[in-house]
């Protein structure tokens, strides 16, 4: 299961590079979704893989998950999704603001004219 | 004395949930209630100044769970100090938020501010490398929502670019922390510098490229965009040589055997490039306040290669630095502001323009700011940088080092005097006075910052044996991991 999981974590992590080194601020958000999904299977998959196991301490248990991880991948999912959430309002704001999705919002020479405080 | 361990990160999320719940209310009651914490911060911080004096580390267990299993939270001399320092850099820049009326211009300005502080000062005082990502986070949304604070196009874009920077350190972050999770099983700082002393031979390219990792997050936290703005870019320097001081200092001193010292090099060579870069950023800056982001930028590259120095006495003169030139930057920050609020429509950039009001007396300030900015004798930039080049006279690449600093100081000077020249002498004739004069309030706070220099001068025995004696203890990783693995949970006595 190992290898699979390994795979899965470096496309992952592939497409989110390359997807967070576009131009447009729809790609770079994906691209940060995706790369927010690889770590999280990559804390999960730190805890070592055990499969039907509880976390919990149980006295019928053969064996044990590791519950660290669970608990690091759930604040994580949280932090991401709510970066996530904002990055998506300030890239539409950006789209509304500058008149197109650039993450360099093109096409605006007078930037430089106007120092706003 | 247990129980003031933990308030410095308390007492800014109380103050921040309670300014929320005053939102209703008229923006004098929240400012009254914002100084009023921010004071309150002030206090308790000078008491744990004292109480960490004594040298021994103040560990707070969180929920009352024994040290490696638990989340910890130690005060040490240098968390008493970083904390100091943030509340009264925050003390300065609420002041003068509120002179400005800065706070006006948009929502929960009050709210974001307090939980800024509660990011940093829980940053500075964590002893879990997963509770440190937390924090981390805390106060990079925090700054994100000041960033944003008034709006405005240019601002947009740099904030969209400040945060897609900022999302992939964390990513990196979380990928070095599970990667050295997964390489020793824990999470609590002392307990892991203690397995990767253990660690067996397998696992050091593991941790070392995870330590390593982590170097890079830390990197593009300090080496932080230039930010056109002075609140979370003046923080945003002290948080991150910090934590490269405690996280790295602890996992790899001396103690770690074939991994220990790991990061040092690494941290010497991107400092002297930084330094280089910054030098000649801040030479080509086309406004006073990217010119003072990059000064910043300098001062932090300063501090990367005190901590890569590595020598007798490195430490002790980091940390003189870093108090000197966190205020002093603050202080060329909020002058900035005012200088370019005298200008009008000119604001910062440097070009011809009329004499700003009173002049004489902000040229004088500024020319006191660049001054102790650039390193120039007798303010206190000088006995920073002499202790760090003095503590640098045995180290192999002394004559790098040496030629970096020296002539990146000396583009510095070039630098300020031609900003200072443009921005007070090169003036055109005025009819009319166009501008208001500057805030006396305002102008108070950035007296108050910049008084540090002075005082850094005339007290500068005190201070460097202060620093010094908070080095040793930074370097004296035994009693620290003694102390957070064997403080006692706290057990409740069951009456008969």
């Amino acid at each position: 299961m190992e290898w699979l999981i390994a795979i899965c974590i470096g496309a992952m992590t592939a497409s989110g590079v390359y997807l967070t080194l576009r131009a447009r601020t729809f790609p770079v958000v994906l691209g940060l979704t995706l790369l927010a999904y690889a770590v999280n299977v990559f804390l999960f998959a730190m805890g070592r893989f055990v499969v039907g196991q509880p976390a919990i301490i149980d006295d019928n248990a053969l064996g044990y998950a590791d519950p660290l991880p669970q608990a690091l991948v759930l604040t994580a999912i949280v932090i991401a999704f709510g970066m996530t959430a904002f990055l998506i309002v300030l890239a539409l704001k950006a789209r509304g603001e500058m008149g197109n999705d650039h993450v360099d919002g093109l096409h605006r020479d007078d930037d430089e004219e106007k120092n706003t405080r | 004395m247990m129980s003031l361990t933990i308030t410095p990160v308390l007492l800014p999320l109380i103050a921040g949930f309670s300014l929320l719940l005053l939102r209703q209310q008229s923006l004098a009651v929240q400012r009254l209630f914002s100084l009023g914490f921010i004071l309150a911060l002030v206090m308790i911080a000078l008491n744990l100044v004292s109480t960490a004096a004594s040298g021994e580390h103040q560990v707070y267990l969180a929920g009352n769970w024994m040290a490696p299993f638990g989340i910890v939270f130690v005060l040490d001399q240098l968390s008493a100090l970083m904390v100091l320092l943030t509340a009264l850099l925050a003390l300065a820049a609420m002041t003068y938020t509120i002179a400005h009326k800065i706070d006006e211009l948009g929502a929960h300005f009050h709210v974001l501010f307090q939980l800024q502080l509660f990011g940093l000062n829980g940053a500075f005082m964590t002893g879990d490398v997963f509770n440190l990502f937390v924090f981390f986070e805390v106060l990079l949304l925090a700054s994100y929502g000041l960033l944003l604070h008034g709006g405005g196009r240019l601002r947009t874009k740099a904030g969209l670019h400040y945060v897609v920077i900022n999302l992939i350190g964390s990513t990196l972050f979380l990928f070095a922390v599970g990667a050295l999770y997964g390489a020793v099983g824990t999470l609590n700082l002392a307990d892991m510098a203690d397995k990767i002393a253990q660690a067996p031979e397998e696992r050091h390219g593991l941790i070392a490229s995870a330590g390593l990792l982590l170097l890079i997050v830390f990197g593009l936290k300090a080496a932080m965009f230039p930010l056109y703005l002075w609140l979370p870019a003046a923080y945003s320097q002290t948080s991150a040589p910090v934590a490269i001081i405690r996280v790295h200092g602890t996992l790899f001193g001396e103690a770690a055997g074939p991994l220990a010292y790991l990061h040092i090099d690494w941290v010497l060579v991107s400092g002297l490039i930084t330094l280089v870069l910054a030098a000649l950023a801040v030479i080509a800056a086309k406004g006073l306040r990217e010119q003072v982001a990059y000064l910043v930028l300098a001062s932090v590259a300063t501090l990367l290669i005190g901590i890569g120095l590595n020598r007798d006495g490195s430490l002790a003169a980091t940390l003189f630095y870093l108090v000197h030139s966190t205020l002093i930057a603050a202080a060329l920050f909020l002058l900035a502001d005012t200088i370019s609020r005298g200008r009008g429509d000119f604001a910062d950039k440097f070009v011809s323009a009329p004499a700003i009001p009173q002049a004489i007396f902000i040229g004088a300030v500024f020319m006191f700011a660049a001054i102790a900015m650039t390193g120039m004798p007798p303010l206190s930039g000088f006995f920073g940088k002499l202790a760090l080049l003095n503590s640098a006279l045995t180290h192999p690449w002394i004559f790098t080092i040496f030629a970096v600093v020296l002539l990146s100081s000396l583009l510095l000077i070039i630098a300020m005097a031609r900003a200072g020249s443009l921005l007070f002498y090169r003036t055109q004739p005025t009819t009319e006075s166009v501008t208001t004069p500057p805030n006396r309030l305002a102008l108070s706070a950035v007296l108050a910052l910049l008084s540090v220099a002075a005082l850094m001068v005339v007290f500068a025995n005190p201070m460097h044996e202060w620093t010094q004696s908070i080095a040793q203890q930074q370097l004296a990783h035994s009693t620290y991991l003694n102390a957070v693995l064997s403080t006692p949970v706290i057990t409740r006595e069951v009456s008969p």
